[in-house]
């Protein structure tokens, strides 16, 4: 077992994150934030958001299921969505929601319906990555916490 | 901007905040900031952003929630941070609040970054306006907006406590201190030019005590002097330097001619449009048969702004009256100006309080309340309410007024404004059903301010206080009123569903309870188990997400998601009561330890060094010792074996691994070697 190679394979999935276009600047600001005392902060506030956030989608799905035409109220929600999102970094979904909001001004019940379906994909495709991501992450600090054990346990026997 | 915080603890209490010039050396930290925002996530954010910045943070996910902290701790907060979208109230609105009752700095946050909502912020007396997401630059100089308040409500006060016209005068030094933004063009924006008169006749009428320049005073003659040469010059060519030239008066500066100029300009302006308005109402104050006033009318219009710089009129009362005027919104044109014989009025004194006492007969009482707010002894916020409220013993203002006899002049001045004024908002602010005559002035007042552009930030917290804390009593319960009935059409409207109700009344719950510990505690993803907070069992309940299918709490078992095994997190979390315990037994510094969990985090660094000196004694048994739930370490399995799986997922698909694992402590006798 490579720590080694653990951290490369963090360090790859982190890049492609940002090179792929999956986050933007403002996940580095919550990186920025860890520290000892919230050493998993990046992780906390995920978590926090995906689990705030499918009041949203939820949201949305019942407005476009039972009022379908009232924009406004479409546009709202997903104008706190974006918000919540946004705060996260999540940079493709931000630009589908702005899609989303785009349909919304001009009254476009389809391209509603079709843009909050790539909403909801990239809110999912988004929350795997970051899962894997946080998974090799932990598991480059266990390796780490292990490694350490071990050659202790290999310098007092 | 590097501020140079240093990482002293932030425990400042408020009396070092408020000492004289203000800063104590640890300053900017232990700033005590409120922050409010629906979105816990922005909340989570923002909370950890200010954390770094070593300022004192409290969190709320609800308007009314942040009111009352706000209410109840009345000097406990130095600067409030508010989103613009929330369920239970306007951003706004709280905006608008909190300028009102506590006078506190706010600051607004949108993801919004149009202009009329940016606008809109201005307008109802932001500080300043921040577009989300915030970073942590801009949040780390909000200090700047606190410092700027307390330096205003310092010199205010300190021009209390010497109580002369002078130090009257000086209150509006403030604000050229915080003249930043020189809002003039800006649209409702009126007030800033006459703001911007009065940072100059402050500048002038200064004592030398604190000011470099000497007093000038315009007197009669003066002014007489300086309407002449205008006249010669014609008003529209009439610049300073001619003026000066023309006048020949010996220790004049250009910059008092051009300021006592810019004053008259916009008298002259404002006497075009106010003629029709006037007419009656001037007339009715210009009633008084002193003889040293003379003939009322004998100059067509009083130079209001002449009455200012001529000193008689502390530029503070100018300021007053016009910002008074409601200023802000409407209507120069509207200000009344009383048909007084421009000369007469320089002839202070004595006759001027008997014309004041005529004047005073004349008005009734709602009228006389409302100029109080022109009064310039009190200048400090507290102090017009307290004008306000002394609204009955007028009279014995009046003596107190008649002390001075600048100030005489300003109640002159004002008594003929307040009719009109109170015409003025109730014009403008028809949707505020505050009719009472007594009550019309402040109300609407105080809403028309908020509500009027106040564009310049400094300014409007110098003129913000002055007015619509008198009115305070009253709109207080207006706003409530109003807010009442508006509730219902602000309540969440997403709040579709009984789910959706739980978790908006559960936030708030856990706004109140997890505040202040438990911030390491991290709430799973929709498909991890979450079991710290009931509400996200019933947000689970309704999630359909076809990825993530809900979980079940109590078995604490992983999603299909394999990785989701992995997570040690997702172990502690399903197995915790108190939900704070979230020391996996092998993470170090992975180990989340929330700040005011100093209990998990001793047994955090106990269990990392316990792995360190001795890792052949880790077993699972002991762990329990630290309190987890037994059943945590019960399951062992290889270290390696772990790994490979984990690896294989990553790789690979999704592996049905969860079953070989499941969610418990790792076991650390089968390290690998």
């Amino acid at each position: 077992m490579e720590g080694h190679q653990l951290q490369h394979q963090a360090a790859c999935m982190r890049k492609a994150l940002f090179d792929q276009g999956y986050l933007d600047d403002q996940f580095l600001q919550l990186e920025d934030l860890e520290d000892e005392a919230n050493p998993n902060f990046v992780e906390e506030v995920v978590k926090l958001y995906y689990s705030d956030s499918a009041r949203f989608i939820r949201n949305i799905e019942l407005t476009l299921d039972k009022n379908p035409f009232d924009f406004e109220k479409l546009d709202d929600i997903m104008h706190q969505f974006k918000g919540s999102s946004s705060s996260i970094g999540a940079k493709k979904l931000k630009t589908e929601c702005t899609q989303f909001q785009e349909y919304c001004k001009i009254g476009n019940f389809e391209g509603c319906m079709r843009t909050f379906q790539e909403v909801k994909q990239e809110h999912a495709v988004l929350k795997k990555k970051l899962e894997s991501y946080f998974q090799v992450f932990l598991l480059v600090h266990v390796y780490n916490c292990v490694y350490v054990c071990v050659d202790v346990h290999f310098v007092t026997n | 901007m590097d501020l140079g915080v240093k990482p002293v603890s932030f425990t400042s209490s408020s009396a070092s905040w408020k000492s004289a010039d203000g800063v104590p050396d640890q300053f900017p930290a232990g700033l005590r900031v409120l922050v409010v925002d629906d979105d816990p996530t922005c909340l989570r954010i923002l909370e950890k952003m200010l954390k770094n910045c070593l300022y004192e943070v409290t969190t709320c996910n609800r308007a009314e929630v942040a009111l009352k902290f706000l209410r109840d701790n009345k000097n406990g907060y130095d600067i409030v941070i508010s989103d613009v979208h929330m369920p239970d109230m306007d951003g706004f609105k709280l905006l608008e609040h909190v300028g009102l009752e506590m006078d506190l700095p706010v600051i607004m946050m949108s993801a919004d970054d149009s202009k009329n909502v940016v606008m809109k912020g201005v307008t109802h007396g932001a500080c300043d306006y921040l577009i989300k997401p915030v970073r942590m630059e801009a949040l780390k100089n909000i200090w700047q907006h606190v410092v700027r308040k307390k330096k205003h409500e310092w010199k205010e006060k300190d021009f209390e406590q010497s109580g002369s016209v002078d130090e009257v005068e000086r209150q509006h030094k403030p604000p050229e201190d915080v003249d930043y933004s020189s809002s003039a063009n800006e649209g409702n924006w009126k007030n800033s030019k006459k703001r911007k008169d009065e940072e100059d006749e402050a500048e002038e009428r200064d004592d030398s005590s604190t000011l470099k320049k000497p007093r000038v005073v315009w007197s009669v003659e003066l002014h007489q002097q300086f309407v002449t040469a205008v006249n010669q010059l014609g008003i529209d060519k009439a610049v300073p330097k001619k003026i000066l030239e023309l006048m020949n008066v010996p220790g004049l500066t250009r910059e008092n001619v051009a300021s006592h100029l810019q004053k008259y300009r916009l008298y002259l302006r404002r006497l075009s449009g106010v003629s029709q308005h006037q007419n009656g109402l001037g007339s009715s104050f210009m009633g008084p048969p002193d003889a040293p006033f003379g003939p009322m009318s004998s100059l067509s219009g009083v130079d209001l702004q002449a009455l200012a710089a001529s000193g008689q009129l502390p530029p503070q009362s100018l300021a007053t009256i016009q910002a008074a005027a409601l200023g802000r919104a409407a209507t120069k044109s509207a200000i009344p100006v009383p048909l007084i014989d421009q000369r007469n009025i320089f002839s202070f004194e004595n006759p001027k309080l008997r014309f004041l006492d005529g004047q005073q007969q004349q008005n009734n009482n709602s009228k006389q309340v409302s100029l109080l707010h022109g009064i310039p002894t009190n200048m400090d916020s507290k102090q017009l309410a307290t004008l306000h409220q002394s609204a009955q013993s007028f009279g014995s203002m009046n003596m107190h007024v008649h002390s001075q006899a600048s100030q005489s002049n300003s109640l002159l001045t004002q008594m003929v404004q307040p009719p009109s004024r109170a015409q003025i908002l109730n014009e403008i602010n028809g949707s505020h059903a505050l009719n009472l005559p007594s009550s019309a002035g402040q109300p609407v007042l105080s809403q028309a301010v908020p509500n009027a552009v106040l564009g310049q930030n400094g300014i409007e917290n110098v003129r913000r206080p002055a007015f619509t804390s008198v009115s305070q009593p009253s709109t207080v319960v207006d706003f409530s009123r109003s807010q009442s009935t508006e509730f219902p059409e602000n309540s969440f409207s997403l709040v579709s569903n009984s789910g959706i109700s739980n978790l908006t009344s559960k936030l708030q719950d856990e706004v109140n309870s997890e505040m202040k510990a438990s911030r390491g505690f991290v709430p799973n993803y929709d498909v991890f188990n979450d079991i710290n907070q009931n509400r996200t069992q019933d947000w689970r309940l309704q999630d359909v997400r076809s990825t993530f299918e809900a979980q079940q709490h109590s078995n604490g078992r992983g999603s299909l998601d394999v990785s989701s095994s992995v997570l040690i997190q997702q172990q502690f979390s399903s197995n915790q009561k108190s939900g704070q315990n979230r020391i996996p037994p092998v993470r170090k510094a992975a180990f989340s330890v929330a700040d005011g969990l100093g209990n998990t985090s001793n047994i955090g660094q106990q269990l990392s060094s316990s792995l360190v000196d001795n890792p052949s004694r880790i077993k699972a048994e002991r762990l329990p010792d630290m309190g987890f739930q037994n059943g945590l370490f019960s399951e062992h399995f290889g270290q390696e074996d772990l790994m490979t799986a984990i690896l294989k997922q990553q790789q690979g698909g999704m592996e049905p691994i969860e079953n070989e694992f499941g969610f418990d402590g790792y076991h650390l006798d089968n390290l690998p070697v």
